[in-house]
């Protein structure tokens, strides 16, 4: 692997594995998570929660529940409605999204199993549990539309009448010649995919405590939360409190997926509660209630056409995509990103010219769905694969050669994608290169073939994709979501010498603040003992966006790069006056400024503080330490830094059982510079046993009545360590152009590629016995029923 | 969730025990190790007002032989079922399924009585003890009763133990020198409940097995034999066309319930397969 360049002149802890600084804490069970924290007066608050699809509520009676000891009070949808407003969750750049306004409590209906109805606050969570089981609320059933591909039928129920029909958002691309591709081409496959609906299973469940300090007319929030910022602003203006006066703190998060980053209606009404009742009220989701409240994704239907010629160049991509999103697009990003993004992302590796898709997506009465994980990639990435994989074997090619021969050429960037999507820079050649080597792919093969004819059935999937990272305001801020693309971080020098990092990412459990640390250490020139990250605290941070898109690393980085810089400048200015040396001579290496000529050490950096904080009457008249700097970045040259990479998977299917045995996984990926390896490895093989839990385990099973069946850790699976794989994962290294640091994302790409390669591994499997599944998750009965087994 | 509020005694005998279940009938229920009624507790599926735990009355404990029994106390747990060398010597079924309950930290808390008690339709130790025609020995303040397992499971988790009666043990037969027993599971993710097992014991010699019993679990309401099945490999040499009919009569005689991603059909065939590779394996281990 060729080297990069560092990315500043001293690089001791950038492209290093170095364990995190927190992970101590964590392990030790001394992080503080929101259940941790105990207020003075706090209450707890639990939610009676729709048991049914659809329902009229006809009355709520707290009469009894009331009378329940410890019971503080019980509240109702239009009593909270007073003092927050609704809001319809829709962007402007979306053309012809549309959505119903959403209350924190179901005003006079719930429109799915699970939407939060009423609050019973009580001393303690025990005493709500107890008060809940007395609360009788009276309802009708209404009819429920469960089934996303009877929404737009003229004989469905309209959930939102006043819409006029169950369609959030539609959208169709066609590049012109799509017809006349397929009509050339030498080879057509058509394959309908199907997704089930999963959600992400966080350890930590979303919890909350919201402390209204009525004297100071103050909102303090305690939140396991991905953006701090957005939240206080979303407060701020549906409470009409001031954002000056809100302050959201996010200690430890206990793993959020994309689940944490969305605004529920029980976060609102966990407020409303604490500014009616003038006092702390704590909010924890249980488990069971995580699987019906916290959203779910992925729940699309695509059916997709690839074309081709003889040699095996593709011709032509065409989908057409159906997804169901619950009753309400989610608040503030909104429901329809997903399948936007399944649109934009399919046949994105690739070299085609002709590219056509359609996408419906609807309303139904099931939990909303929204954001999690690889948004889109994991869909978009099977469709394009298994199409690729389809038209290859019709073609007599050899997977990994018809995906070398199609590739964009890794020269050829910057270039504008079919779909539209705009590509900086990717490596996709170098990528599937290198994993044919890892995996020694022609052995392989030769195994593959010799334990067939012993009855071994082995599959090899191979999965290229394209990750979107580092976004700019396209992705929210252009539609009117007031959520920031910028980030900041500020650094401030200790009189000990020591820095503090103040960052508006924040940590999720996945090792942010390590990398923080040693960017901060690298730009300054200390050691990384000596720095302290702070994040999650909207008093205290810069204003930014948060943790998604896989953004931390390239945004969140690169802000806290300049301005680690920019101290580090401001340093040796004040080095200069004490040391009375020209700047030129002079640098801050190693927590000492040094002689640049000889590498003489000249003075540590402690007693440049000790001058600069305690005895300033001994610089010049008129000069100030500026010890303290803070940098923004915003990412504005590209609406998104696309990332690259593949995954291949070995498995071996037993088809008498139909099950899937893992035996091998295989990373590829290029996220630019690697700012700590062993952090991006973990990021890469947790998010590719994420997209395996999609591709074989999990699944949101309603019944026909919208009754989630499984909603508990017993009966929705997710994948768990003994049926997963050894992952061995390799880096490309093509740095970004647009920011000194050069690193993109690596949080998602895992999950994006992983179901497609499991898949293509099973289907490869199967091959000799000509069959295909292509609806996840591959249950042993769905590969027993593509045998004709049962 | 929380559990609702409830007493809890922890008595020191077995003679302290049945007084409690007398004074509370209905609204005690026996605390074993926890794995499934403390979870019931918590989801307030279940709201007993007292818990009487078991762990400190040593009558329940204890791995004995006797004479032609092997008695395995309530109170034993998986975990020690699976490490015993007198449960390896004398029923060698156990420890085969052991692995497959749960996980290790379920297994250490988890006991044998809880589980025959519970009697899941999945779970592995009722299986066994019907493959081994075992018995439950059960205790009220009026006497013991011993049951055999074929007389004790008789629908979903339910059993003919009475109220008033707690299960102070389990017998199961010695393996004699000819004993063959196995079992196999189909679970998709390793210490689930399997979507399908399957537990085999008889005497074999050669390559004929007799007295075998053969019950599935995973199937229905209670663990299932398969006796039409049990009746075609009974004292006849095993054969590849004899393993075949004896999947045929389990497929004529049984019929299962489905569960969330495996229909009624799948789980037959699943059951079939289990049948076939044990009897195969049977098969070629003698012609080996
Ligand atoms: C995640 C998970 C996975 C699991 N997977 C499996 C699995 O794959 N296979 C499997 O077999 N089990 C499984 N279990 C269940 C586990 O094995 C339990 O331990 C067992 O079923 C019950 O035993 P216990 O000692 O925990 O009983 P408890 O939970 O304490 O009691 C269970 C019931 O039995 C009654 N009871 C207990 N002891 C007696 C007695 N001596 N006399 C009369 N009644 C009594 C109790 O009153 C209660 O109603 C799993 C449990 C968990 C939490």
């Amino acid at each position: 692997m060729k080297t990069l360049a560092p990315a500043t002149e001293q690089a001791r802890y950038i492209g290093q594995s170095l364990a995190r600084p927190n992970a101590l804490r964590l392990a030790e069970g001394r992080g503080t998570y929101v259940d941790d924290i105990e207020l003075p007066r706090m209450v707890h608050v639990v939610y009676w929660r729709s048991p049914v699809a659809h329902a009229h509520i006809v009355k709520i009676d707290a009469s009894f529940a009331r009378m329940m000891p410890g019971v503080v009070a019980v509240v109702d949808g239009p009593q909270m409605a007073k003092i927050c407003k609704p809001w319809v969750a829709t962007l402007t750049h979306l053309a012809g999204m549309k959505s119903a306004p959403q209350y924190p409590l179901a005003m006079d209906r719930a429109c799915w199993q699970g939407e939060p109805v009423v609050a019973v606050v009580a001393n303690t969570r025990v005493e709500a549990e107890d008060a809940l089981q007395y609360l009788v609320v009276e309802w009708e059933a209404l009819p429920a539309l469960i089934e996303t591909e009877t929404a737009l039928d003229a004989g469905s129920i309209v959930i939102h009448p006043q819409l006029g029909d169950n369609l959030c958002f539609t959208r169709s691309l066609d590049t012109g010649g799509v017809d006349a591709a397929f009509a050339s081409a030498d080879a057509v496959a058509e394959v309908t995919f199907q997704f089930g609906r999963h959600t992400g299973v966080t350890l930590e469940p979303r919890c909350q405590i919201s402390d209204y300090n009525p004297s100071e007319k103050r909102l303090t929030v305690h939140h396991s939360q991905q953006a701090p910022h957005m939240m206080q602003d979303l407060y701020s203006r549906q409470f009409g409190i001031p954002e000056s006066q809100i302050r959201v703190i996010c200690k430890d998060v206990g793993g959020s997926f994309g689940i944490k980053v969305h605004a529920y209606p029980d976060d609102f009404a966990t407020v409303a509660l604490s500014v009616l009742l003038e006092r702390p009220v704590k909010f924890v989701t249980d488990r069971l209630e995580s699987f019906t409240s916290d959203i779910h994704a992925r729940q699309h239907r695509v059916t997709g056409r690839i074309a081709a010629n003889k040699s095996g160049e593709i011709l032509a991509f065409e989908i057409d995509d159906l997804t169901g999103i619950g009753p309400y697009s989610m608040f503030p990003r909104t429901s329809a990103i997903e399948g936007n993004q399944v649109v934009n992302l399919v046949g994105g590796p690739y070299r085609h010219q002709q590219y056509r898709a359609k996408l419906n997506v609807v309303f139904q009465n099931k939990a909303p769905t929204c954001q999690y994980r690889g948004v889109g990639h994991p869909i978009a990435c099977a469709v394009t694969e298994g199409l690729v994989d389809a038209i290859a074997q019709k073609l007599a090619i050899d997977p990994l050669v018809i995906r070398q021969q199609n590739v964009i050429r890794d020269d050829a960037y910057p270039m504008t994608a079919t779909s539209g999507i705009k590509l900086e820079g990717l490596s996709h050649q170098q990528c599937l290169d290198k994993i044919a080597v890892m995996m020694d792919y022609p052995a392989l093969r030769a195994e593959q073939a010799a334990l067939q004819k012993r009855g071994i059935y082995r599959g090899i999937g191979i999965a290229a994709l394209i990750e979107l990272t580092n976004p700019s305001a396209a992705f929210y801020g252009v539609g009117g979501a007031r959520i920031s693309a910028q980030d900041g971080a500020t650094i401030r020098l200790e009189p000990t010498g020591a820095i503090t990092v103040m960052v508006g990412v924040g940590e999720q459990g996945q090792g942010t603040e390590a990398i923080f640390a040693q960017i901060a250490a690298d730009a300054v020139g200390v050691s990384m003992e000596l720095v302290r990250v702070v994040t999650g605290d909207t008093d205290v941070t810069p204003y930014g966006g948060g943790t998604w898109a896989s953004r931390g690393a390239g945004i969140g980085g690169e802000a806290v790069l300049q301005a680690g810089l920019a101290l580090q400048k401001n340093i040796v200015g004040v080095a200069s006056v004490i040391l009375k040396r020209d700047v030129s001579e002079i640098a801050l290496v190693n927590d000492a400024i040094v002689e640049i000529s000889s590498g003489q050490s000249l003075m540590p950096l402690a007693e440049l503080g000790r001058v600069a904080y305690f005895r300033p009457d001994s610089l010049p008249a008129g000069f100030n330490a500026e010890l303290m700097v803070t940098r923004h970045y915003a990412q504005r040259d590209y609406p998104f830094i696309f990332t690259n990479g593949v995954q291949a998977s070995l498995v071996e299917v037993d088809v008498d059982t139909g099950f899937v045995k893992l035996l091998k996984h295989w990373v590829v990926e290029d996220c630019g510079r690697v700012i700590n390896p062993m952090l991006v490895d973990e990021q890469m093989r947790g998010a590719v046993v994420q997209g395996i839990g999609g591709a074989l385990f999990e699944e949101c099973l309603y019944d026909d009545a919208g009754l989630l069946q499984n909603g508990n850790m017993a009966d929705y699976l997710v994948p768990m360590a003994a049926e997963m794989p050894d992952i061995e994962v390799a880096h490309v290294e093509t740095p970004t152009k647009t920011s000194k640091l050069g690193a993109k994302g690596a949080g998602e790409a895992g999950t994006a590629g992983a179901p497609a390669a499991i898949m293509n591994a099973i289907n490869d499997a199967l091959s000799p016995f000509n069959t295909t599944v292509y609806s996840q998750p591959i249950t042993p009965q769905k590969i027993l029923r593509a045998l004709g087994k049962v | 969730m929380k559990a609702p509020a409830f007493d809890y005694v922890k008595p020191h005998s077995l003679a302290e025990v049945f007084p409690l279940l007398q004074q509370y009938g209905d609204e005690a229920r026996l605390l074993a190790g926890g794995q499934t009624l403390l979870a019931t507790l918590n989801m307030r599926l279940s709201e007993p007002s007292v818990l009487v735990d078991l762990s400190a009355i040593t009558e329940l404990r204890g791995l004995t032989l006797a004479g032609a029994m092997l008695r395995i106390g309530a109170m034993v747990t998986h975990s020690e079922i699976e490490a015993s060398a007198l449960v390896a010597q004398h029923a060698p079924l156990l420890p085969l399924a052991a692995p497959h309950i749960a996980h290790r930290a379920i297994r250490n808390l988890g006991t044998l009585g809880g589980s025959i008690a519970y009697a899941d339709p999945a779970a592995e130790w009722p299986t066994c003890l019907l493959a081994l025609d075992g018995v439950v020995v059960a205790k009220s303040a009026t006497g013991e009763r011993r049951i055999r397992a074929d007389d004790f499971f008789v629908d979903l988790y339910t059993t003919t133990l009475l109220p008033g009666e707690i299960i102070v043990a389990c017998e199961f037969p010695v393996a004699s020198a000819n004993h063959w027993c196995d079992f196999d599971e189909l679970a998709r993710r390793h210490g689930d409940y399997a979507i399908v097992g399957l537990a085999g014991a008889g005497q074999r010699s050669e390559n004929t097995l007799a007295q075998v019993r053969l019950v599935f679990l995973g199937l229905g309401a209670t663990p299932l034999r398969a006796l039409q099945a049990e009746g075609v490999v009974k004292s006849q040499p095993l054969t590849a066309s004899l393993i075949n009919q004896a999947v045929a009569a389990l497929k004529n005689e049984l019929s299962a319930v489905g569960d969330l991603t495996s229909d009624a059909a799948t789980k037959m065939h699943l059951a079939g397969v289990l049948l076939k590779r044990m009897l195969m394996k049977q098969m070629q281990s003698k012609n080996a």
